[in-house]
C-alpha cells in the first residue's frame, strides 16, 4: 500500500569538505540517499570516512556545501541558526556514542529537556517522560543522577530522551561503541523495538556488524562515498 | 524555560564545590578591600564634608604657625554679615605617651560651643566648664579610650607650648550625629594666654584661627575678601576662607596618597577580575560537550549565553554580597582601632552600591569570553574531542 510514500530523508548531490590551514579536506562527494518512513538504515564505513558527518547534515547540526538535504519535503539547507535550531528540536532526537546526559540533571529531568522547548505544561510533560522512561525499562530509575547509572543504563535515559519529543527521525552515531556487549544487544533490542512497534526512522552510525544486522539497509561509506547498499527484509520475526 | 535554567545554573555552581567556594570568597575578599578602601578616603575628606560652609577661618596668610593678634576680633565682629566670632590654638600636648594622639584646641568657651552645636554637651556641664578657667570638655570616644570620668585631672604635657600642664574633665560631649568628630579635647583660651604671658611675653595676646559664623552663607567669598582686605599691609595679613575649603587645604596635602588608595582599590577589582575569568573559562571549557547537547537538543545560543552568565553573576553577586555585610564590622573595627587617625569611619551609603555594582561587573566581565565561546560553537564542533 505505502508504495509511494515521499521519502522521509532525501539527500541529493550533497557534499561537504573542511578547511585545514589553507587546505580544502574533502569529506563528502556527491552524497544521494533516500530513506522511508519507519526505515532503519545502518551506515558502516572505516574510521574517517565520514559517517559522523553525513550524519550530522542529516540532523542539523552540521551544514553541507552544496546539494539538497530535505527532511519530509523540507529543504533544511537553507535553514538560519536559530531556525536550525528549532527545526531541530521538533523533528530529531539524538543518540550519541557518550549519551551525552547533563550530570546534575536526574534520569527523569534529562529525558525532559526537550519537553522545554514546547508549549507542553509540566503535568503533561510529566506524563510524557514517564511514559517513554516507561518504555526504556527505566521507569524506577528516573531519580538517578547519571553518574549512578551503568553505561547502558544510561545509554536507555538517552534514547528516552531522544524519543520523548516524538520526533521525525532518529539519529544515533556509535550508540553501542562504548559499551559492552551485553549492554550493546540490550540497546540495539531496544532501537529495533523502537522501529518495529513504535515504526520510528532511525539512521545509525555503526563499524559493529552485529548492530549493522539489525538495520533494513545498510549503506557503505568509503573516503566519503556511499558505495554498496544491502537490503535485509523488513519484517523479521520476534521473540 | 528560566525556572529550568536557574535551577541548573545553581546545581553548576555546586559541581566543584571547592573551586566555587575559593572564587567567591577572592571576590568577598576583594570586595571586602575595595569597600574598606573607599572607606579610607571617605574618612580622610569626612573632616571637610562635616565641616560648615557657613563658616569661615581667618587664619595668618603665610603659615599656619604663625599667629594673630587678638584685636582682630573686634575687627571682624563689627562686619556686616557676621554672627559671631570666636578663636582657637592648636595645643598639641602629649597625654603620657608620645602615641596617645588626640586633637587639643584651646578654645574661647562663650562663642566656641554655640558655633558648633553638633557638640552635644548637657547644659550643666557646659555650665561647670564655662566657669572653671582649668577646666576641659573633651569627646565621648577619648573619654572611653582613656576611662575618664568628669571631675578628672588631666595631664598633659606641652609641645608647642612646653611645660606640665592640668586640667579638670567638666563635661563630655556626644556627637550629633555619626560623623561628628568625637576625639577632641577643649579647654579655655586664657589658661594658656595666661601661661604664655608668663614665659613668653611678646607671644601673648595672639591666637591660631579666628572662626567667623556668617549670617548667610552665600556671603562667605564676599566677607572673605572684605576680611582680607581689612588687614592688607598689616603686620600679620590674612587669609580667609570656608572651613570647608581650610579643612580641604589639609587633605590636599594626601591627596596622591588617596589617588593611590583609589587607583589601588580598582585594581584589587581587575585582579579578581582575571582570576574569575580564568575560573569561568576553565569551567565553561570543561562543559562544552554539554552546551554542545543542549544546542543539539534544540536549545539556542541565549539560553547557553544565560547558563553561563548566570553562574558566573550568580558566584559574584553571592561573593559581593558577603564582602559588604562583612564590610561594616570591619570598617567599625578599624574605626575603632585607629580612632586617633580616622575620628569617623564610616561606610557611607554610596560605598555598598559601589561594591554591588563592583560585583556584577565582575560577574559579566568573567562571562564575556566563555559566553561568547559557547554561543559560537559550532554544535558539531562541541562533539569532537577537544583540539
Ligand atoms: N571540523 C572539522 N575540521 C576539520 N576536519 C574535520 C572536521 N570534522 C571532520 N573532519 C575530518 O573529516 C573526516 C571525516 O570525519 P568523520 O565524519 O568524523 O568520520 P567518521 O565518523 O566516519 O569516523 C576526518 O578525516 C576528519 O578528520
Ligand atoms: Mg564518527
Amino acid at each position: 500500500m505505502a508504495v509511494a510514500e515521499p521519502p522521509i530523508v532525501e539527500i541529493v548531490g550533497l557534499a561537504k569538505s573542511y578547511r585545514r590551514g589553507d587546505q580544502v579536506v574533502p569529506v563528502l562527494q556527491d552524497i544521494n540517499l533516500s530513506m522511508t518512513r519507519g526505515e532503519f538504515v545502518a551506515l558502516m564505513g572505516p574510521s574517517g570516512s565520514g559517517k559522523s558527518t553525513l550524519l550530522n547534515l542529516i540532523a542539523g547540526i552540521d551544514t553541507p556545501d552544496r546539494g539538497r538535504l530535505a527532511i519530509e519535503g523540507v529543504d533544511i539547507t537553507g535553514l538560519s541558526e536559530g531556525e536550525l535550531a528549532r527545526w531541530r528540536a521538533e523533528h530529531v532526537g539524538f543518540i550519541f556514542q557518550f549519551y551525552n546526559l547533563m550530570p546534575v540533571l536526574s534520569a527523569f529531568e534529562n529525558v525532559e529537556l526537550p519537553l522545554l522547548l514546547t508549549r507542553l505544561d509540566r503535568r503533561r510533560r510529566r506524563e510524557h517522560v514517564q511514559l517513554v522512561l516507561e518504555l526504556v525499562g527505566l521507569a524506577d530509575r528516573a531519580d538517578h543522577y547519571p553518574s549512578q547509572l551503568s553505561g547502558g543504563q544510561q545509554q536507555r535515559v538517552a534514547i528516552a530522551r531522544a524519543l520523548v519529543s516524538d520526533p521525525t527521525i532518529i539519529v544515533a552515531d556509535e550508540p553501542t561503541g562504548d559499551l559492552d556487549r551485553q549492554s550493546a544487544r540490550e540497546i540495539l533490542d531496544l532501537m529495533e523495538s523502537l522501529n518495529e512497534r513504535l515504526a520510528k526512522t532511525i539512521i545509525m552510525v555503526t563499524h559493529d556488524h552485529l548492530a549493522a544486522e539489525r538495520a533494513h539497509v545498510v549503506r557503505h561509506l568509503d573516503k566519503g562515498v556511499l558505495t554498496d547498499r544491502i537490503e535485509r527484509p523488513r519484517a523479521r520475526a520476534t521473540g | 524555560m528560566a525556572w529550568f535554567l536557574a535551577r541548573l545554573v545553581l546545581r553548576n555552581c555546586f559541581r566543584h564545590p571547592l573551586r566555587t567556594a575559593l572564587t567567591a570568597l577572592g571576590i568577598i575578599v576583594a570586595i571586602t578591600a575595595f569597600g574598606l578602601l573607599r572607606t579610607t578616603v571617605d574618612a580622610w575628606y569626612a573632616g571637610a564634608e562635616a565641616s560648615s560652609a557657613s563658616r569661615l577661618v581667618v587664619r595668618n596668610k603665610n603659615s599656619l604657625m604663625f599667629p594673630l593678634p587678638l584685636y582682630y576680633r573686634n575687627r571682624i565682629e563689627q562686619l556686616e554679615g557676621v554672627k559671631s566670632v570666636s578663636y582657637a590654638d592648636w595645643f598639641g600636648g602629649i597625654y603620657i605617651d608620645r602615641k596617645n594622639f588626640f586633637p587639643q584646641f584651646a578654645v574661647e568657651p562663650l562663642s566656641y560651643f554655640p558655633m558648633y552645636p553638633e557638640f552635644v554637651v548637657p547644659p550643666e556641664q557646659m555650665k561647670a566648664f564655662q566657669l572653671d578657667r582649668r577646666g576641659a570638655i573633651v569627646g565621648r570616644k577619648t573619654a572611653e579610650k582613656y576611662g575618664w570620668k568628669v571631675g578628672d585631672q588631666i595631664p598633659l604635657i606641652g609641645t608647642v607650648f612646653a611645660g606640665n600642664w592640668s586640667f579638670v574633665l567638666r563635661g563630655i560631649y556626644h556627637g550629633a550625629d555619626a560623623r561628628t568628630d568625637e576625639s577632641q579635647f577643649f579647654f579655655h583660651w586664657d589658661n594658656l594666654n595666661e601661661t604664655v604671658k608668663r614665659i613668653l611675653p611678646d607671644k601673648a595676646n595672639q591666637v591660631g584661627i579666628f572662626l567667623v559664623a556668617l549670617e548667610d552663607p552665600s556671603t562667605a567669598p564676599a566677607l572673605s575678601k572684605q576680611i582680607d582686605g581689612m588687614f592688607a599691609n598689616s603686620r600679620a595679613e590674612t587669609l580667609s576662607e570656608t572651613e570647608k575649603a581650610f579643612q580641604l587645604s589639609f587633605v590636599a596635602m594626601t591627596e596622591a596618597i588617596l589617588l593611590v588608595i583609589q587607583v589601588v582599590s580598582f585594581l584589587i577589582i581587575v585582579i579578581i577580575m582575571a582570576v574569575m575569568a580564568n575560573t569561568m573559562a576553565m569551567t565553561a571549557r570543561e562543559r562544552r560537550r554539554e552546551y554542545a547537547t543542549l544546542k543539539a537538543i534544540g536549545f539556542e545560543d541565549h539560553h547557553v549565553v544565560a547558563l553561563i552568565a548566570g553562574e558566573s553573576l550568580l558566584i559574584s553577586l553571592a561573593g559581593g554580597a558577603i564582602g559588604i555585610w562583612l564590610l561594616y564590622p570591619l570598617a567599625a573595627w578599624v574605626g575603632h582601632r585607629f580612632a586617633t587617625i580616622f575620628p569617623i569611619f564610616i561606610v557611607s551609603d554610596r560605598t555598598p552600591l559601589a561594591a554591588a555594582a563592583m560585583a556584577a561587573l565582575i560577574g559579566v566581565v568573567a562571562a564575556c569570553a566563555p559566553a561568547w565561546r559557547a554561543a559560537t560553537l559550532k554544535v558539531a564542533d562541541g562533539f569532537r574531542a577537544l583540539g
